[in-house]
């Protein structure tokens, strides 16, 4: 039990929510970079490989491309469909295997990127099969290979839905760092389940939950500002202009 | 300049079997802007995409610019790709880029350096009509500008040949006109080919040297649009100078004449009526400005059966008008 009244509580409540906070942000952050890094390619590789795809016949063997495209729905499906606390004590080998523990941020950060990179390979391919596929001709017609299609049209113009995508990984990214605290991952599922519920701090609790909040809100808001900036979609006004618009323009003689 | 031989393609999907092509045989001449009408499921938009192989023919050949695509590797073809331009019914624009970058796209992708690039896009820009536009977004641009960026980034590469897929079917009458015209101007400027698809028969009216008609994946006719015109029973002539079923009397005699060059400002009918004394009746008629020349069909009604009118119809096809009797 701790008692709020100590003259150290709050300086010791602030010290231990910076270093959670530090860890979670260390945890989510490398997790994250890693999911990129690993589920971008992976993504466009699960559309590209599907039947009309870019890459349907994959290094000139359209078995190739089909033997990938199962192979790969089928490790997605499973990361995907497995319950993370699960995954987590089963990848402890791996995770030991990987860097050489499976205690403390750095162990979590192994199981926090296996999880999310089929999250977020499924996100890329959502994205990328919204790209009208006028453009992939387009750009055919000029004599674009496929890897400049890839580079110039598929991924620049589905930039826009995969930073909503991201957001969405970054945020189940950090609600699975919590539960890493459980296995003494440390970050704020740590601080909440060490202080909050086994020595009772209410205080504590609420305090890691209000950080965890802040800390999504910015990144939600932070991705759709970006989304947005990319989105490049035509403003209403623009599209059809109003009366008072079309008169203006009229009277400048302009029409 | 272009040449598709004997070109067949099959489309399954299931248990369903369509045969887009069949045995389709085309041949454009340098400079000329050749158009395939058709109406849709026609096979003309896998045609278009036979001739720089976005859609692989299942057999015969294609030849652009002196080189035989189907007979090429992949990385032979994406060069040879880079002489032929495509514009498309809807624009296929990449958002995400100004009216410039969507322009550069092109050289990027043949490897033309930054200050070069940003030269070439400029240039032609201006010579569409939309220097000023150059740091828009294609989503604040009109349908009539947004086809001058896809026109503007499929001349780009300086192609030998531009190909048209139905560019101005999405647009309103007045924007299909000034497209049409930049169309015409270009050819005429740059001497490019230009072959174009569209259902469109104002298309063909209007910027056309050579036309060809396809149905049901054949082509069934084509031909020079003077010498179509100058055809008994051309098909494409007769949607050219669209006259109707016009009514008539059983007893009288009906003719269509078919004016073209040298004949179309004879005074016919006031021969017809002085020579034969004949009370001739126009039913119909139509006349467009076709390569310059006015061309026309005019529906006449005669008196008394076409056995009786023998001798004034074989009258006017010696005159060098092409004659033909409706209803027969």
């Amino acid at each position: 039990m701790i008692d709020p009244s100590a003259p150290d509580f709050w300086s010791g409540l602030f010290q231990v929510l910076l270093v959670g906070t530090g860890q979670t942000l260390y945890m989510v952050g490398v997790a994250l970079l890693i999911t990129i890094i690993v589920g971008l390619p992976l993504g466009i590789v699960l559309v590209g490989t599907e039947p009309g795809g870019l890459f349907e016949k994959l290094f000139g063997s359209r078995r190739l491309g089909q033997v990938v495209n199962k192979v790969l729905e089928f490790v997605v499906n499973l990361g995907r469909s497995v319950p993370f606390i699960i995954l987590m004590v089963a990848l402890i080998p791996f995770t030991r295997l990987v860097v050489g523990t499976f205690i403390g941020p750095t162990a979590a950060i192994v199981p926090l990127a296996v999880v999310a990179i089929p999250f977020f390979a499924r996100m890329v391919e959502i994205a990328i099969k919204e790209v009208d596929t006028g453009l992939i001709e387009a750009a055919e017609s000029l004599g674009a290979t496929r890897w400049q299609i890839v580079s110039k049209v598929l991924v620049p113009e589905a930039l826009s839905p995969m930073i909503l995508g991201l957001s969405t990984t970054v945020t189940s990214i950090i609600n699975f760092s919590a539960m890493v605290g459980t296995v003494a991952g440390g970050g704020l599922g740590d601080v909440a389940v060490r202080y909050g519920y086994q020595r009772y701090s209410t205080i504590h609790m609420v305090a890691v939950i209000i950080v965890i909040f802040v800390i999504v809100m910015v990144l939600q808001g932070l991705a759709t500002m970006l989304a947005k900036r990319f989105a490049h979609k035509s403003r209403p006004e623009r599209a059809e202009p109003t009366s008072a618009a079309l008169r203006a323009s009229a009277t400048a003689g302009s029409v | 300049m272009i040449s598709v031989q004997h070109v067949s393609k099959t489309f399954r999907s299931g248990a369903s079997v369509t045969a887009a092509l069949q045995d389709v045989s085309l041949e454009v001449a340098e400079g000329e802007i050749f158009g395939v009408i058709g109406q849709s499921g026609a096979g003309k938009s896998t045609l278009i995409r036979a001739v720089n192989l976005l859609e692989r023919p299942d057999s015969g050949t294609v030849t652009v610019a002196g080189d035989e695509l189907t007979a090429m590797s992949p990385a032979e073809l994406l060069r040879a790709r880079r002489k032929i331009g495509m514009v498309f019914q809807h624009f296929n624009l990449l958002a995400g880029r100004t009216v410039r970058g969507n322009v550069e796209l092109g050289l990027e992708i043949i490897g033309v350096d930054g200050d070069e690039r940003r030269r070439r896009a400029l240039e032609i820009l201006d010579l569409v009509g939309l220097a000023d536009k150059a740091g828009s977004y294609p989503a604040e641009l009109s349908g009539g500008q947004k086809q001058r960026v896809g026109i503007a980034r499929a001349l780009a590469g300086k192609p030998k040949v531009l190909l048209s897929d139905e560019a101005t079917s999405a647009l309103d009458p007045e924007t299909t006109r000034s497209i049409l015209d930049l169309f015409k101007r270009i050819n005429a400027d740059l001497g490019l080919t230009v072959l174009l698809i569209t259902h469109e028969m104002e298309v063909i009216k209007r910027i056309c040297d050579s036309a060809a008609l396809i149905e049901n994946g054949r082509i069934v006719e084509q031909g020079r649009i003077v010498s179509l015109i100058s055809t008994a029973g051309s098909r494409l002539a007769h949607e050219l100078f669209p006259l109707g079923d016009a009514p008539h009397s059983a007893g009288d005699t009906v003719i269509d004449i078919t004016f073209s060059g040298g004949s179309a400002d004879r005074p016919v009918i006031a021969q017809l009526a002085r020579t034969y004394g004949l009370d001739v009746s126009i039913l119909g008629a139509a006349i467009e400005t076709i390569g310059g020349n006015q061309a026309g069909r005019t529906r006449l009604q005669l008196p008394g059966s076409p056995s009786a009118n023998l001798r004034p119809i074989e009258d006017l096809r010696s005159q060098g008008m092409l004659v033909e009797i409706v209803g027969e």
